[in-house]
């Protein structure tokens, strides 16, 4: 066992009071319906509410993390560099974050995040791929960060090999280690035995946390039973927006939670204010439960691949759910955007070939 | 296959996944080197007992066995397959005792090296470097679209490996792969700015090695006609150049044109989709991740090692070996039998489990 997790059993980030953290993603999770075109007075505005309701933790970056900007996931209006210093300058409380990915940024995108004011880092794997993080979550560390680790697709493996892969996070320096149901699919039990399981494993040395999207509609019901098995950091965004049909909303699980008598230390007034007059009147639409996002829930797809699909679907004439159900059928990953396209094309030709059966 | 007509030798340095790969690239298809010895500091890894098996010798002493050979014995030239860390201690020690590097770690202590970008490489260098593995990938692509449109502002690759084929230090390292890969864009590829990123999918049946390039380009190549047949025709030209040594790298579509966006600068954009099929000479054809890094490596080791041949000098292992190689050629040495049994034992395919 790391001397990080030692030092982790003593220093606890929830404090005393707080039974539950919502960490609110809005502005890292909602960059995918943005198509990652947040600017700096949306960041602010956005942080000031949030503080406002009290949220802990912040999370701001492109919606696939740090250097997340390319053709590949889409280029970002404002430089997410300036959008965090943006909300680290707004924030009066609040703690913020960012979300990377390993193989997407680098420890020296890490270290340009902290300049620009993070103090928590969210590193993101698929959920088999744990110890791609060692670099990041020891660097991490060495900066004196607050770590998270974010185990994505998190459906795609058993309760058991994912605590297991939990652990691997935790030796790399993790202190809290969420399970991501990236693509909306996992089922009240199927979220909470995975909870269960990851708690059991890794409990005593790091928190378990819960990141839920609403292609099936639980995000906010698997949360709470997330709670229930064990998790005490739970992600949301204002009016649900984050890829997909979205994320959990964090106004609602600031209410759900309260009625439940689960102490969040959130004024949910506030909440409920910052997403009805906040976050709605930028929103281009509301997510929602459209033949897409469902698709992913049903196929298990990566929630962002989304609002790439539905370009796909309009350069190439195919449908959206038939691209997203063919990458389920593929089996591809959390950054493997390319692929839509070359899925969209090899739909189109299957279309034009007289020999495969059911071709138009 | 004989290695009577091999003059030169080579050591491998790391007995991972890529080591392993590249022994059996040159014992099936180099022109003119033997694999000689098989380095570790593992004594129970597969690569070191694999090569003991082919009779290649195999030590688990690291680079300072190697080197504590006779100079009659050292090989003329090393692949190190090791780590960014380790190569950066071993390159002077190579070029000391006058030993031509090859260096598949992301260290780049020598020039870049894509064997398609041939006008770039250097023959007479003693230390290249392989970049990475989706840089051998797709470097060649973003040169070949550079090289129409006359200036690249921005070139991006997105490389995807079967998490079975990507070994312990890729994992433990993967920044070197992106950093290395963004760097190789720029100075190889020609781009102003290049930027790499490596996803590991553990599907089952595990997926093929995928690439997929995407270049900024001025927004006349993107409009159908002659300027765009140009920049077509040069991208497959560069794919029909790599298939030369890597003969499972194809394009999986037609280029794909985008028109300009603001967002892009008011640049328009070029997507090519590739895939590496390897030839299964250690882990199977998923790992084109392997075969992309270790063809082109063997590739470049028979470009410098004829350069050595025609040039050799006096007191290097080269000018040793080459005058032993046509003196006496070497039967009943340790590379003879290698080739003897790799000739006799191709079914070593069968031993291979994922």
């Amino acid at each position: 066992m790391s001397s990080y997790i030692q030092e982790r059993t003593t220093t606890d980030a929830v404090g005393t009071k707080r039974q539950v953290r919502i960490t609110d993603t809005t502005l890292r999770d909602g960059s995918h319906p943005m198509r990652h075109q947040f600017t700096e007075e949306h960041v602010r505005s956005i942080v000031r509410a949030l503080d406002d309701a009290n949220i802990e933790v912040i999370e701001v970056a492109h919606g696939d993390g740090l250097g997340g900007a390319s053709f590949n996931y889409g280029f970002s209006h404002t430089d997410e560099l300036k959008l965090i210093a943006a909300a680290a300058d707004e924030a009066k409380r609040a703690k913020i974050a960012a979300l990377m990915l390993p193989g997407v940024a680098t420890v020296a995108d890490l270290k340009r995040a902290v300049d620009a004011g993070i103090s928590v880092i969210r590193v993101a794997t698929h959920c088999t791929e744990a110890d791609t993080s060692y670099q990041h979550f020891g660097a991490a560390r060495d900066l004196g960060l607050e770590t998270v680790g974010f185990l994505m697709l998190s459906h795609r493996v058993s309760p058991e090999k994912l605590a297991e892969q939990a652990a691997i996070q935790v030796d790399a320096g993790c202190q809290c280690v969420y399970v991501v149901d990236s693509a909306g699919a996992l089922i009240l039990d199927q979220a909470k035995d995975r909870v269960a399981a990851v708690v059991d494993r890794i409990g005593k040395d790091a928190q378990v946390g819960y990141h839920g999207h609403q292609n099936l509609s639980l995000g906010v019901a698997n949360s709470l039973l997330a709670w229930q098995a064990g998790a005490r950091q739970i992600d949301g965004a204002l009016s649900a927006l984050g890829a997909g049909a979205g994320n959990s909303p964090t106004e609602v699980l600031g209410v759900v939670f309260e009625n439940m008598g689960i102490n969040t230390e959130l004024d949910v007034d506030q909440l409920l204010n910052a997403a009805e007059n906040v976050v709605r009147p930028i929103l281009p639409a509301l997510p929602y439960m459209d033949r897409g996002s469902i698709t992913q829930g049903q196929a298990g797809v990566y929630s962002s691949f989304l609002k790439h699909a539905e370009r796909a679907a309009e350069r190439y004439g195919v449908p959206t759910h038939a691209i997203l159900a063919r990458v389920g059928q593929h089996g591809y990953v959390g950054g493997q955007e390319d692929m839509i396209i070359d899925v969209a094309l090899e739909l189109l030709n299957e279309e034009s070939d007289p020999n495969i059966v059911g071709a138009k | 296959m004989t290695f009577k007509g091999r003059p030169t030798t080579a050591a491998i340095i790391g007995s991972g996944n890529i080591g392993t790969d590249l022994m059996f690239k040159l014992m099936r298809r180099s022109k003119h080197i033997t694999p000689k010895y098989m380095i570790g500091i593992d004594p129970n890894s597969d690569g070191l007992k694999r090569a003991d098996r082919m009779g290649v010798t195999a030590s688990a002493g690291g680079i300072d066995w190697l080197l504590s050979l006779p100079t009659e014995e050292l090989p003329d030239i090393v692949f190190d397959a090791t780590s960014a860390k380790a190569h950066a201690a071993n390159a002077p020690r190579l070029a000391e005792k006058g030993i031509v590097a090859i260096d598949l770690t992301p260290a780049a202590v020598g020039p870049f090296c894509s064997p398609a970008v041939s006008d770039q490489v250097d023959v007479s260098s003693m230390n290249v470097n392989m970049i990475t593995c989706g840089g051998q990938a797709t470097i060649p692509i973003v040169y070949s679209v550079t090289r129409v449109t006359g200036r690249t502002p921005y070139a991006e690759i997105v490389a995807s490996l079967s998490s079975k084929g990507a070994g312990p230090g890729t994992r433990a390292n993967i920044d070197e792969f992106t950093e290395t890969t963004a760097k190789a864009i720029e100075e190889v590829g020609g781009a102003d700015r290049g930027k790499a990123i490596i996803i590991l999918n553990p599907v089952e049946p595990p997926m093929k090695m995928r690439n997929t390039v995407f270049v900024a380009i001025p927004a006349e190549y993107a409009e159908p006609g002659p300027k765009q047949d140009e920049l077509t025709a040069s991208i497959k030209t560069m794919v029909a150049e790599v298939q030369k040594y890597v003969p499972g790298y194809s394009l999986k579509s037609d280029p794909q044109y985008d028109a300009p966006r603001d967002i892009w600068n008011g640049l328009a954009r070029v997507a090519v989709f590739l895939e590496v099929v390897g030839a299964g000479d250690y882990l199977p054809d998923y790992a084109g991740n392997l075969d992309i890094i270790t063809s082109a490596a063997a590739h470049i080791g028979d470009l410098l090692m004829e350069y050595r041949i025609a040039n050799p000098v006096k007191g290097t292992p080269q000018h040793v070996e080459f005058r032993a190689a046509t003196e006496a050629p070497l039967p009943g040495s340790a590379a003879a039998r290698a080739l003897k049994q790799a000739a006799a034992h191709d079914t070593s395919k069968d031993e291979v489990k994922a």
